[in-house]
């Protein structure tokens, strides 16, 4: 399953950088039922973290509310060369990480 | 003089396309973008922020993948899709010379499947399937349609024309009677839009997924109480038809992002 | 192939769709203000909640509510000494009250959050932010959802 991840490649020390995230998921509410009646258990993506350089700038937890194929933006000020990691958790054991580099001057 | 006048008359009306009833010209033809709010215009514009790129990434990586007994990726015969696909999905439904009929570009990649791959079809509305078509069609974003041209598809054109003036369902209504007698008005709180399928698959706000021009279709008839035809049914297939060809023109956008 | 209109009228009651689209309803479920109420207040605790310096950024006219666009940012120097630590988004109708919860550090730079939400009917949404200081600020929109006119989960 693809992620999309938005980071800038190079920065200069101090900016203020946008980091933008959109990952495939249906993140099925828990809450609608088949014709049938049959509940459609609960599925979604319950926790999300950024880290860069190893230490944790930005976790989110998702509620039930949250649009499949959850989008996430937020900020952070680059430091240093290195790298972002993310990492989606989930329901039924879901796990899913990327990553993006970024060039700091 | 007025001779004159009246043979001038006659020479302009014989020259003009027969432009039909109700039809729109093609510089009045809008994109279902064109009536959206700013906010998914946004959407759509920006490729890291639009869900249907997440598609079109996946159809990527199945582009290469090889499948199927004769272990062949869709680009062991076509190479690099940037260039072999770019165009290709404005011209679809297109003409097969064996089947005699036109067929989608979902029908065709499940005939490359068969004939070359020897894969079991992807089911219709599959994420596989859309993947592909979603990858395929991408590659056309921006390449104006032209779907409708070959001669040989004349008469399904027609076939498509009828069907979308034709009255269903419990509340009688034509696909015309909305899409070309009431665009820019409103059906509850949503624009009624001129029915231009210029971004399909396309990931629609209501599905929270990619879903293509059939389903679509199948919505509207729902929509209208009218028993929805089978997917790859002939009649969608030439009401897709019907619907590109009256689209000329207009630029393709996969994967488009609507309310 | 196609049925005739009489066979589909009784078929409507348990309508069939083909292909992979899971036929789905929701029932009437709402999570109700007392809901919203205990779900702040599981963040909050007893401290008061002021209003001001956060700002929601929904479409006043949602144009689907399964994917409305939303921007929740804080006016906040952002410094060491003195920066947002969370935000979190509640709802009053959706079945269930919470939407997100978004931890933030020092160094983000900018307190700005972005997401898109399902909103299952016209109603409230409230943004809380917990301030390093640990004060909570909030605003409240009210938000306009409008129903598709064509769905495929009718009836």
């Amino acid at each position: 399953m693809a992620a999309l991840i938005n980071v800038p490649a190079k920065a200069r020390r101090g900016d203020i950088i946008e980091i933008r995230t959109l990952t495939s998921h249906i993140m099925e509410t828990g809450f609608r039922h088949t014709a049938d009646g049959a509940l459609v258990p609960r599925d979604i993506i319950t926790s999300f973290t950024c880290r860069y350089n190893g230490a944790e700038i930005f976790r989110a937890d998702l509620f039930p509310a949250i649009a499949a194929n959850p989008y996430l933006s937020f900020f952070t000020v680059a430091k240093e060369s290195g790298k972002f990691e993310f990492a989606w958790i989930g329901d039924n054991g879901y796990t899913s990480t990327a990553s993006a580099p970024i060039t700091v001057e | 003089m007025s001779f004159w006048r009246a043979i001038a008359v006659g020479a302009l009306v014989a020259a003009a396309p027969a432009l039909l009833a109700g039809e729109i010209p093609s510089d009045a033809r809008r994109s279902g973008y064109a009536f959206m709010g700013p906010d998914t215009r946004a959407m759509q514009d920006d490729d890291t922020a639009n869900p249907g790129m997440l598609f079109v990434l996946d159809g990527e990586a199945l582009w290469t993948k090889k499948t199927g007994s004769a272990e062949k990726a869709c680009a062991d015969c076509h190479g690099d899709a940037r260039s072999s696909m770019k165009g290709v999905a404005a011209r679809y439904p297109a003409f097969d010379k064996a089947l005699a009929r036109p067929f989608t570009l979902d029908q065709r990649i499940n005939l490359c499947r068969a004939n070359h791959q020897r894969a079991a079809p992807l089911p219709y509305e599959s994420r596989d399937l859309l993947a592909l078509s979603a990858f395929v069609a991408h590659q056309s974003r921006g390449v104006a349609i032209t779907a409708g041209d070959d001669p040989e598809l004349k008469p399904f054109v027609a076939q498509g024309r009828d069907l979308f003036m034709q009255r269903e369902g419990q509340l009688n209504l034509a696909c015309t009677n909305c899409h070309d007698d009431n665009f820019d008005k409103r059906l509850a709180g949503a624009p009624i839009t001129q029915a231009q399928p210029t971004g399909y698959p396309l990931y629609r706000l209501e599905w929270q997924t990619l879903g293509s021009l059939e389903r679509r279709l199948r919505s509207c008839m729902s929509g209208v109480r009218a028993q929805a035809y089978d997917y790859g049914a002939p009649e969608l297939v030439a009401l897709e038809l019907y619907l590109m060809s009256r689209a000329r023109g207009l630029p393709m956008e996969t994967p488009a992002v609507r309310p | 192939m196609p049925t005739t209109r009489r066979q589909f009228l009784s078929l409507a009651g348990g309508v069939t769709i083909a292909g992979t689209i899971p036929i789905v309803t929701v029932r009437t479920l709402q999570a109700t203000p007392a809901m919203l109420n205990t779900a702040i207040r599981n963040i909050v605790g007893e401290a008061q909640i002021r209003t001001g310096k956060v700002k929601l950024d929904i479409p006043p006219l949602v144009e689907n509510g399964n994917t409305v666009p939303m921007t929740v940012s804080v006016a906040s120097p952002m410094t060491a000494n003195d920066y947002v630590k969370s935000i979190h988004v509640f709802n009053e109708k959706n079945p269930q009250p919470n939407i997100g919860n978004f931890y933030l550090t020092a160094s983000s730079g900018r307190a700005q959050v972005s997401t898109r939400v399902r909103l299952a009917d016209t109603q409230k949404v409230v943004a809380v932010a917990r301030l390093s200081d640990d004060t909570f600020w909030q605003v409240t929109a009210e938000i306009v959802v409008t129903l598709a006119a064509c769905t495929e989960e009718m009836n």
